[in-house]
């Protein structure tokens, strides 16, 4: 690697539970963290974040597994609360209080529905971790290549309908000095990228268009530089959206984490 | 004496024939799960006062909404009239609750303002329902019956307005003939007083008590036709919204259940406690005894406005699923097979709610993205139902799609959707090289 870089070495809850140490957040990578081509670059780039600013935290590794959220929606719920159950008993074997995630489906059954077995924890999503971060000005953006840029952000359904959280990340795009347009169909109104409840993993059924290409027509009427995501979900789907419309090369989609760690050069 | 008596047998008859409709509805809702436990009443009723009585989610379509909200508002202004009418039939009396002084002139002053703008509000609503092709009145599930109803509905409810304002405006007319002292203040029947000033003393007195008549008998008969209509939500929709769902919309419910059989799979000694449940348990929702009393509540709650279909991002995109037809097929699978469930729960005609109302091709369009639950105007949660049917297929049949259970599999074998070693869990974070002049920053 060149010589101005330095490597990461991500830390894993079970090293650092072995020399005593309790981190004070766990990171939820999430499967589309760990294994999605496109989705592995958010987590690297919330993983320089975290880095950066000396960020007490470690994630489970291997050890980590399914939240079991596509299970539930898509009606297995046997295997969702046999999911749950096992997350939960890793969770509380590593004495886990805080755990942070940038996938608004496993904040959502973390935050809503572990409780009903048992699993109680503080859970936050990435885009609240940064906003917060930039709020108490432990995180400086300055001059960034972002400032003045016109983006748009599109709503995950689980992380604003699902749990009314539509400020954070438009705060964080706000901070980055960059220039919000809102579609016609935003917060509370957005409309889904066409992915939840399981749909990701199948055809969709019989219709005449498919829902992520009528969210990016949306998306395009603004003109904007980026498109800005904070779901795994969301951003297959709108990257999709805009290879399918042949935007892939003039506009982004970017996740909030990589927006940040581009603007200070992580 | 006569008139008294008249009144007294047809509230009787009202009140009879609303008593049999009651109880055919209880023992409806007898057939249904009692899983849907109330609890936090304080919040239920401050979520009341805000949806249902400030009508705070019929505003997210400002113009329409707002033109609801003043026939709600209006309603519940007028509603105090009906009272005094049933007071003054049974006991002879005119105006009785004109004691009330000041209060009763602020009352029924607005109220007769009210009768005006509710009788515009509806002109405009029957207008878009019978000139207008408002894209949201249509759709597979919205037949002929269902239009008809509602404008059944809507010409009953401005029937109410035409007789409410021709009252108060005879009754102006009549009183200031005979002598007596008016009671109340009628903002807008003052002014059309005035054009009947020619009329004979006879023709007045005949069209106040023609007025008086037909508008509590209409009463009387909407009182017995809304419980049989989609405008069953006049009763129910207050009531729906104090039983809202108090979750956040992402939150789907745990499956006692299932949570029972998991426990003793992840740990064959866990001591359970026994439940009182007999008989082999069914998983899910496939049919109307299989759903709670609360989705029951729901459907007929449901006005079928079809907000929720309207920003349906499968139905939007030409996807066979619509949110109301589901909330509507609920109501329509008891209406069709109730009766004989109560006679004999064990009754089956062949049918199901599940496919024979419900298309599997429906359950699996939806993305439960809560579009439709956070638009319903009275908190009816459809996702919720959706899932209870998809969790019917997939755990008593196993008939998900096939590439559904496939990630089913992957999650089961290595703990992801997708097929990868669960060992490899960590290659994303194998070569993360960060800006050496920003690490020490």
């Amino acid at each position: 690697m060149e010589e101005n870089k330095i490597k990461i070495n991500v830390p894993i809850m079970a090293d650092r539970f072995a020399k005593g140490e309790k981190p004070e957040y766990l990171f939820w990578v999430g499967s589309a963290g760990a294994f999605d081509d496109r989705y592995k670059k958010v987590s690297q780039a919330f993983i320089k974040i975290l880095t950066y600013l000396n960020i007490d935290y470690a994630v489970l590794g291997v050890e980590e597994s399914s939240s079991g959220d596509i299970a539930r929606r898509a009606g297995n719920e046997m295997l969702f609360q046999m999911q749950a159950m096992t997350n939960i008993e890793i969770f509380n074997a590593y004495e886990v209080a805080k755990i942070i995630t940038c996938d608004p489906h496993a904040y959502n059954t973390f935050k809503n529905e572990y409780p009903d077995l048992d699993g109680n924890y503080e859970i936050i999503h990435h885009s609240q971790f940064l906003q917060k971060l930039i709020e108490d000005g432990i995180l400086k953006i300055d001059a960034n290549p972002f400032k003045g840029k016109k983006v748009t952000y599109h709503d995950p359904c689980y992380l604003g309908r699902a749990n009314g959280e539509y400020e954070a990340p438009r705060m964080v795009l706000k901070a980055l000095g960059l220039k919000l347009l809102e579609m016609p169909r935003n917060k509370s109104f957005a409309l889904c990228c066409g992915a939840g409840g399981g749909q990701m993993f199948k055809e969709a059924e019989k219709g005449d268009k498919e829902i992520f290409i009528e969210r990016i027509e949306e998306a395009l009427t603004l003109n904007p530089d980026v498109v800005a995501t904070a779901c795994p979900y969301c951003m297959v789907m709108m990257t999709d959206g805009l290879k399918y419309k042949d935007k892939i090369d003039e506009i982004k989609n970017y996740d909030i984490a990589e927006l940040i760690a581009q603007a200070l050069d992580l | 004496m006569i008139k008294q008596l008249i009144f007294g047998a047809s509230l009787l008859i009202t009140i009879g024939v609303l008593t049999y409709t009651i109880r055919k509805y209880i023992a409806y809702f007898k057939l249904t799960k009692m899983n849907f436990p109330i609890r936090n009443i304080g919040k239920r009723i401050s979520i009341m006062l805000e949806v249902a009585i400030g009508q705070t989610k019929i505003f997210r379509r400002p113009v329409l909404g707002f033109l609801h909200a003043l026939v709600f508002w209006g309603f519940c202004v007028i509603l105090v009239g009906s009272v005094e009418m049933v007071v003054d039939g049974l006991a002879g009396t005119e105006r009785a609750l004109g004691v009330l002084g000041l209060v009763y002139n602020i009352i029924f002053g607005s109220g007769d303002v009210f009768a005006l703008i509710i009788a515009f509000a509806i002109i405009i609503f029957l207008v878009r329902r019978l000139f207008l092709n408002v894209k949201r009145f249509n759709g597979i599930e919205m037949k002929h019956k269902n239009h008809l109803d509602a404008n059944i509905a809507l010409s009953l409810i401005l029937l109410l307005m035409i007789t409410l304002l021709g009252m108060n405006t005879f009754y102006l007319e009549n009183a200031s003939r005979l002598g007596h002292d008016i009671v109340g203040v009628y903002p807008v029947s003052s002014f059309f007083a005035t054009f009947f000033s020619g009329l004979s003393d006879a023709r007045v007195y005949f069209l106040h008590e023609f007025n008086w008549w037909a508008h509590i008998l209409i009463i009387f008969f909407f009182a017995n036709y809304l419980p049989y209509s989609k405008h069953f939500h006049v009763y129910l929709s207050v009531p729906n919204v104090f039983l809202s769902r108090l979750q956040p919309l992402g939150y789907l419910s745990n499956m006692p259940n299932i949570t029972k059989e998991v426990k003793l799979m992840l740990d064959p000694n866990a001591a359970m406690p026994e439940t009182e449940e007999e008989g082999i348990e069914k998983f899910g929702v496939a049919d109307i005894q299989d759903i709670s009393w609360k989705n029951y509540f729901d459907s007929l709650a449901c006005t079928q406005c079809g907000r929720c279909t309207a920003v349906c991002p499968a139905n939007i995109t030409g996807k066979k699923l619509s949110p109301r037809k589901i909330i509507m097929d609920v109501r329509a699978r008891m209406k069709e097979v109730g009766d004989e469930l109560v006679k004999n729960k064990d009754f089956t005609d062949g049918k199901t709610m599940l496919r024979d109302y419900i298309s599997e091709e429906e359950l699996w369009a939806c993305t439960t993205c809560n579009a439709c639950a956070q638009e319903c105007p009275i908190n009816i949660n459809h996702p919720s139902i959706i899932v209870d049917m998809r969790r019917y297929l997939v755990m008593e049949e196993a008939a998900g799609p096939s590439e559904l259970n496939a990630m089913f599999n992957n999650i089961e074998n290595n703990g992801a959707p997708w097929q990868f070693n669960q060992q490899d869990r960590m290659l994303w974070a194998e070569e993360i090289y960060m800006n050496k002049n920003n690490a020490d920053a």
